[in-house]
């Protein structure tokens, strides 16, 4: 897939997950757009699986430890043909398996998250274990950067380090936007990069929404062999709806009937430049 | 020479534990130790000096203890995490919800140092909540093994087991209340004793005592009935009903809050049965926990054979012990 079909796929994928959004009236909207590129990216071109493959002990493992985002993780999974993508239209209903948060009734999920702070220690559980057998996968995770407040993350930082796991990639979607407001005024978590270099990872930083950068980075971990990679995508809550933009109360907003509109067609001139 | 249960002094359930994980672990290289630096409370040393590449050592922390054990077990070991119980299943409840039984990896939680076990050390070192806790989270299999029998086939029952399972262990040496060949069954509460005056339901390092309380007893003239109930959940319904049916009282003994435990999961199934029998649960109650050796904190609490047998005369009498 060219660098051009993806940046394609990845406004589809935004216009997919606002019509399940607004279908289902729930959803978190901000971060689902702000982690759209880093999915479209891993699933298009990094992991090594497939709906054939999920079984198998070898495959790539990817694990959303920020699982209100699940909405993104949705529409690629059935784009990817885990599930049809009518399944969707189930969103959030009563019985349905698509809840609000990842689990694992959903074929291509890995882990139950919701919960934050969980996705590392789990992540680096899977790690060990591919250590430990001399398997060649690898593991991805993807952090809220509001969500590394949470201690957890930073004791199964630790641990990652102390065993090597050059096999696990941490990503955060860094869009400095969490439910209260910036992140920085919430909880400051800068400087990040040195931070968890301090903890012995190898970090780097990169535009997240832009699919090539993205892709060339994640095909280099592990960044230093012998050390868990940690990658700093910096992103834009809302990315690709103007009014949704870097604006908290899009954290989980649903679009009323005009905004969405407005949105959808937003996305449609992106998406007809993106095609020219 | 026939077996005598309650007569033989064996070794501390720990001990038992940390050898047959041990003996599982050199017939397979996929099962995993999880240590929060408790290899030496756990008894894991000689683990540690045979297995080592079969042992993970997380450090001081026990979400990411729980956490790397769901990841692991998801990649196919059968996995032990290790670490006290009141740190275990308090510090990491979020982890044991989620990670493990809500996602169902078959991680077994094992709960060292249980109870009261670390008695003089204070409320902090105590688990006395986890049983309560536990009991509220969906599939999860909770063993308390009352003597080193049980303790062993617990073990291996739970490296078997495909689903979550949280083992309760003390420091105590326990005696001997079975066979060495007595089958065990997770969820079926084997007779210790029989009898038909009192029963007690017991579970984990209460059973012996409770025992010794029926000895007492049967000088008096009353037969107590003992039931080791190893298994909190799935509780076994059928013989607490037939205890309760067949017996003119029941005591529930545990080693933890008498919310929450083993005594409100009988009450709430005789309750819901309409069956209606003079009825005691023993544990702690809502107080600042008086500290000391495990059995002299017992004996505070009245799980002693004293306190025990003085609760089922009373009972039986009918002023309610």
């Amino acid at each position: 897939m060219t660098d051009a079909e993806l940046r394609i796929k990845s406004i589809q994928y935004r216009k997919k997950l606002l019509t399940y959004i607004k279908k289902a009236g729930a959803g978190h909207t901000g971060g689902d757009l702000s982690c759209i590129d880093i999915l479209s990216v891993l699933y298009n071109r990094i992991l090594n699986v497939s709906p054939e493959t999920f079984g198998d002990a070898g495959r790539d493992r990817y694990i959303q430890s920020k699982g209100h985002s699940v909405e993104a993780l949705y529409v690629v999974l059935a784009d990817k043909g885990f599930f049809p993508e009518s399944d969707l239209e189930t969103l959030c209903r009563y019985q349905s398996h698509y809840v609000g948060h990842p689990t694992r009734k959903v074929r291509g999920i890995e882990h139950n998250t919701g919960a934050l702070g969980h996705g590392l220690a789990f992540s680096t559980g899977v790690a060990l274990a591919g250590k430990m057998d001399g398997a060649a996968y690898r593991v991805y995770t993807l952090l809220g950067d509001g969500e590394l407040a949470e201690g957890s993350n930073w004791e199964s930082l630790m641990a990652a380090a102390h065993y090597r796991l050059d096999n696990l990639v941490a990503i955060v979607d860094r869009n400095s936007l969490q439910i209260t407001g910036r992140t920085e005024e919430v909880c400051d978590i800068e400087p990040l990069e040195s931070k968890a270099a301090a903890f012995g990872w190898s970090v780097r930083t990169v535009d997240g929404h832009h699919v090539a950068a993205l892709s060339e980075q994640l095909q280099a971990t592990p960044f230093r062999a012998g050390t868990p990679s940690m990658l700093i995508a910096k992103t834009i809550k809302g990315k690709g709806v103007s009014f949704m933009e870097n604006d908290p109360k899009w954290h989980h907003g649903v679009p009323d009937d005009a905004q969405y509109e407005q949105a959808q067609q937003e996305l449609s001139r992106l998406l007809e430049k993106a095609e020219r | 020479m026939t077996f005598k249960p309650g007569t033989e002094l064996g070794r501390p359930n720990l001990e038992v534990f940390a050898e047959t994980l041990l003996s599982l672990a050199r017939a397979d290289r996929n099962v995993v130790a999880v240590t929060s630096a408790s290899r030496g409370s756990g008894k894991l040393v000689p683990y540690a000096a045979a297995v080592p590449e079969q042992l993970v050592e997380v450090g001081i922390a026990e979400q990411t203890l729980v956490g790397v054990a769901a990841g692991l077990a998801s990649a196919g070991k059968t996995v032990f995490a290790v670490s006290p119980a009141s740190f275990l299943t308090a510090r990491a409840l979020e982890q044991i919800k989620n990670d493990v039984c809500y996602s169902d990896q078959p991680v077994t939680l094992v709960g060292i140092s249980a109870g009261v076990s670390y008695g003089a050390l204070g409320s902090t070192h105590h688990s006395t909540h986890d049983l309560a806790a536990l009991r509220a989270l969906d599939n999860l299999t909770i063993v308390a093994p009352a003597d080193n029998h049980e303790a062993a086939e617990a073990v291996r029952a739970a490296a078997a087991a495909a689903h979550p399972v949280y083992l309760r262990f003390g420091k105590r040496p326990l005696v001997h209340l079975h066979e060495p060949d007595a089958q065990f069954e997770v969820g079926k509460a084997p007779v210790v004793r029989e009898g038909a005056d009192a029963a007690f339901v017991a579970t984990g390092e209460t059973v012996c005592h409770a025992l010794e309380a029926a000895n007492e007893l049967q000088k008096q003239g009353l037969y107590c009935r003992v039931l080791s109930m190893h298994t909190i959940r799935p509780l076994d319904a059928e013989a607490v009903l037939r205890a309760a049916r067949e017996c003119r009282a029941l005591i529930t003994v545990e080693e933890h809050s008498v919310h929450g435990g083993l005594g409100e999961a009988c009450a709430a199934l005789l309750m819901q049965a309409g069956i209606y029998v003079p009825f005691k649960i023993v544990g702690f109650p809502d107080e600042y926990m008086v500290t000391g050796g495990q059995l002299e904190i017992f004996d505070h609490y009245g799980i002693s054979a004293k306190g025990l047998a003085s609760t089922a005369e009373a009972l039986l009498a009918g002023d309610g012990g």
